[in-house]
């Protein structure tokens, strides 16, 4: 590669014990381009860039700046040598006014005193340099989430960024938002700012950028003219792997007669409008990309998030569950995400998480009956063969699959017959995923139904009967099991239409 | 692969901390034992068989009220009202008997139910109004002070039956009726706590309030529960010390949290919550009732008892957040 980068990142390696999360990454950045970087959930982005901030130390590979080498950075370094870094969640004081929040850490001073003043005039001027219009002296907390997205592009500008990297800028912006947010993009370009521009949506990506460069599980893929490209051949490059995994097979027993659950106009905790059926004995697969609203569907579901509008229908009835008690009682469970936070409760034993939501039905008198509740523990974790020398062990000694199995096994317990699964096996190894998956068939041929949230394509194609794809908090589309195609999923996840 | 890894790492730090844990269970009493063997060498009337009475009776109100304590700092939460409730408890049951003319059994009963009111008041502010409780029961800690001192106008009350001694003075055969009721009491936690569902639920509460929710627990509910549970013991405790004293003063319980949580946090119950045993609260409380005798035995000024208790809570605060962050990293 020439000189004529700002910024390059030379065959960038990250291991983590066990797993390479980047596998010798290469892109250059050249002065005034916007560079895009696209891929799947997991792919890669996220940690590529934070090596440029200082927030990941890369295993092995060079950051080069301007000719100058670096092995690792750090926040620092990163700003003196001009690279800005532009999260998702800002790092503005909504109590201090937008003036304040431009000099934070670094305030113009008289002595020992703050010069309010001197910063406000000199704030306007940066805000007047981008074409944006925020009074210095209003409270960053009043402004929306654009203005104040803004402000940490002004922040950036104002310590001479040479390059200015974006992580998924136009996810909390309304589509005005975004097109100011645009034009100060294309703005700070002209001006021979470069830009790296990470977005999954795709159509953006194409109008905005000069360059893009594609990442697949953590492997560089090709960098593309935008002028000389398309959406369909992005989202070929984003998915394109072989399906190597296996998925363990299962007698597809589904009634189609019986609905278990059925969402009429569902809106709130995120999503809208959302209208789906569930048959009694079936995987659905909820798919889409990270912030997409399936989590947010989960908890409507369950009690733990309130719905706005809508109806929902379980076996029949109306349901309008308060609190996760009253979804479990109907005989609903959620496997969440983040199983340290939400999933297991660490310090107490096998016997007591599996027996914890019905601990109050195996009581007589408010005194639990301990021969059922080591019944109900020997049971299950015979069934799903946890691994753990006693029931009595701390939970937290276990591995994260069978942490997992202990969650199910909590569930079936409490006898649930709609078990919503959010990314059962993430952070877990590829032989306890089997077991999960052999797991999730014995259910569905046992008659329980299921919804599974998965943003691993391979996993959500090898285990559903049918997907449905959200994007946004809407559904965006529905593919019956022959229908399954990544290029179709990504497709409908990144809202792109059918041409 | 890196799970099996990981939970090989696990497995070793869970052999170790299951190690610790058993150290720091059999080291407190270790620990109070070390006191009484240097108390007896330092002063020949400590282990008089008066004097251990003496010692059982004083740690008897710690002890009572500890139990409600414990249930509190098991589910994450504090509750720095219960000096404020066994005064306010002396003061009205005093109140009901002498100047309203109740009987013995029924300003009992209305004191007791006052001190579950305050309690519900507490969990109210906590899980209802979601206010950190050290501040909600701070502020009950004053307003029920106060009240103590209105009602009283700030004179001691006496001239109770003489029959409302026996609480307090009374003895059943050779044990203190105090002692026999902290040691109902001390049962009756190990009940709850090792036998009903809800006790369990105590610890996952405040082990993981959010995955408790999630499986299913009511924990606004439980949080009422528990600290109408803390109000309760401290006001029995009010009554025992009512009747020890025979009479109300209007400062009868100022400070007497704090001891109590001392005697909770020495007895290793986890202060986030999550950890602790009864039986080892048992050894905090009579360690703080060994200690606080064992300096008036040996003429150490009440002040510098007071350093002493501060060190000990350090101590035992300190301990339990070593042993967090060494399991963190």
């Amino acid at each position: 590669m020439g000189e004529n980068y700002v910024l390059q990142l030379k065959n960038i390696r990250k291991e983590y014990p066990g797993v390479t999360a980047l596998k010798d990454v290469s892109l250059g950045v050249k002065p005034g381009e916007i560079l895009a970087l696209i891929g799947e959930n997991g792919a890669g982005k996220s940690t590529l860039i934070k090596t440029c901030s200082g927030a990941v130390v890369p295993t092995s590979g060079k950051i080069v700046i301007n000719g100058k080498e670096f092995s690792s950075m750090t926040p620092q370094l990163a700003a003196e040598n001009g690279i800005a870094i532009i999260y998702q969640e800002f790092s503005s004081v909504r109590e201090l006014s937008a003036a304040e929040n431009l000099f934070l850490g670094n305030p113009i001073r008289r002595g020992i005193l703050v010069d309010k003043k001197a910063m406000e005039r000199e704030a306007e001027k940066a805000f007047a340099q981008l074409n944006i219009d925020i009074n210095p002296k209003t409270l960053v907390g009043d402004l929306t989430v654009g203005y104040q997205q803004m402000i940490e592009i002004a922040k950036a500008v104002k310590q001479d960024a040479q390059v200015l990297i974006m992580d998924e800028p136009s996810a909390p912006l309304t589509s005005s938002e975004v097109e100011s947010m645009f034009k100060v993009c294309q703005l700070l370009k002209s001006q021979g700012v470069s830009i790296i521009y990470i977005s999954h949506r795709l159509d953006e990506v194409m109008y905005l950028s000069d360059r893009i460069v594609v990442l697949r599980d953590g492997e560089y893929i090709d960098t593309l003219i935008t002028s000389e490209t398309n959406v369909d051949e992005l989202i070929r490059l984003m998915v394109g792997r072989d399906l190597k995994e296996s998925y363990p097979p299962r007698d597809v027993k589904i009634n189609s007669e019986e609905i278990v659950l059925e969402l009429q106009n569902v809106s709130g905790n995120g999503t809208e409008d959302i209208n789906l059926k569930v048959r009694k004995g079936e995987v659905l697969g909820l798919g889409g990309l990270v912030g997409a609203g399936r989590t947010e569907l989960g908890q409507l579901i369950f009690g733990s998030a309130h719905k706005t509008s809508g109806k929902i229908i379980f076996k029949g009835k109306e349901i309008n569950p308060k609190n996760p008690r009253q979804a479990i009682d109907l005989g609903i469970a959620l496997v969440p995400e983040d199983r340290k936070r939400h999933g297991i409760l660490a310090e107490i034993s096998v016997k007591n998480n599996i027996n914890m939501p019905i601990y109050k039905k195996i009581s007589r008198m408010s005194v639990i009956q301990s021969k059922k509740e080591v019944e109900n523990a020997t049971t299950y974790q015979e069934s799903l063969l946890i691994k753990t020398p006693t029931i009595h062990q701390s939970v937290k000694n276990l591995s994260g699959g069978n942490q997992q199995k202990v969650i199910l096994g909590r569930w079936l317990a409490a006898n649930s017959e709609l078990i919503i699964f959010d990314e059962p096996t993430r952070g877990i190894d590829v032989g306890a995923k089997f077991e999960i998956y052999k797991l999730i068939n014995s259910l569905v041929e046992s008659g329980k139904t299921i919804i599974l949230i998965s943003s691993e394509m391979e996993e959500l194609m090898g285990m559903s009967d049918r997907i449905i794809v959200l994007a946004e908090g809407r559904i965006t589309g529905e593919l019956q099991r022959d229908q399954f195609d990544q290029e179709a999923i990504m497709r409908l996840a990144s809202r792109v239409q059918e041409a | 692969m890196k799970s099996s890894i990981v939970s090989e790492v696990k497995e070793k730090n869970g052999m170790k901390d299951r190690v610790i844990y058993h150290i720091k269970d059999k080291a407190i009493w270790a620990v109070f034992l070390a006191i009484v063997v240097g108390f007896s060498l330092a002063s020949p009337r400590f282990l008089s068989s008066s004097n251990l009475f003496i010692i059982m009776r004083q740690v008897s109100m710690y002890g009572i009220a500890s139990v409600g304590m414990m249930f509190v700092i098991l589910t994450g939460g504090i509750d720095l009202s219960t000096g404020s409730v066994i005064t306010i408890v002396n003061v009205v049951c005093a109140h009901l008997m002498v100047k309203m003319g109740f009987g013995m059994v029924s300003a009992v009963l209305v004191s007791l139910l006052l001190s579950v009111f305050i309690g519900l008041l507490n969990g109210f502010m906590v899980a209802t109004i979601r206010m950190p409780a050290i501040i909600a029961t701070f502020a009950s800690q004053i307003v029920f002070a106060g009240c103590a001192y209105l009602l009283s106008g700030g004179v001691p009350i006496y001239g109770f039956d003489p029959r409302f001694k026996v609480i307090g003075q009374g003895y059943v055969k050779a044990v203190p009726v105090p002692v026999i009721i902290m040691s109902v009491c001390f049962a009756i936690g190990s009940f709850i706590l090792n036998k009903t569902y809800f006790g369990r639920y105590f610890y996952a509460i405040g082990g993981n309030e959010e995955a408790s929710k999630l499986s299913g627990i009511k924990v606004s509910s439980i949080k009422y529960l528990v600290y109408a549970l803390s109000g309760l013991f401290a006001g029995l405790a009010g009554i025992v010390m009512l009747s020890r004293t025979n009479s109300a003063q209007p400062t009868a319980g100022n400070g007497y949290e704090f001891d109590v949580i001392t005697c909770v946090v020495l007895g290793g119950v986890s202060v986030a919550g999550g950890y602790g045993k009864i039986s080892n609260v048992i050894a905090g409380v009579l360690i703080i009732g060994v200690l606080t005798n064992g300096m008036v035995l040996l003429n150490v000024s009440t002040y510098m008892q007071m350093v002493v208790k501060g060190i000990v809570l350090a101590l035992a605060v300190g301990f339990d957040c070593l042993q967090k962050k060494r399991a963190l990293t």
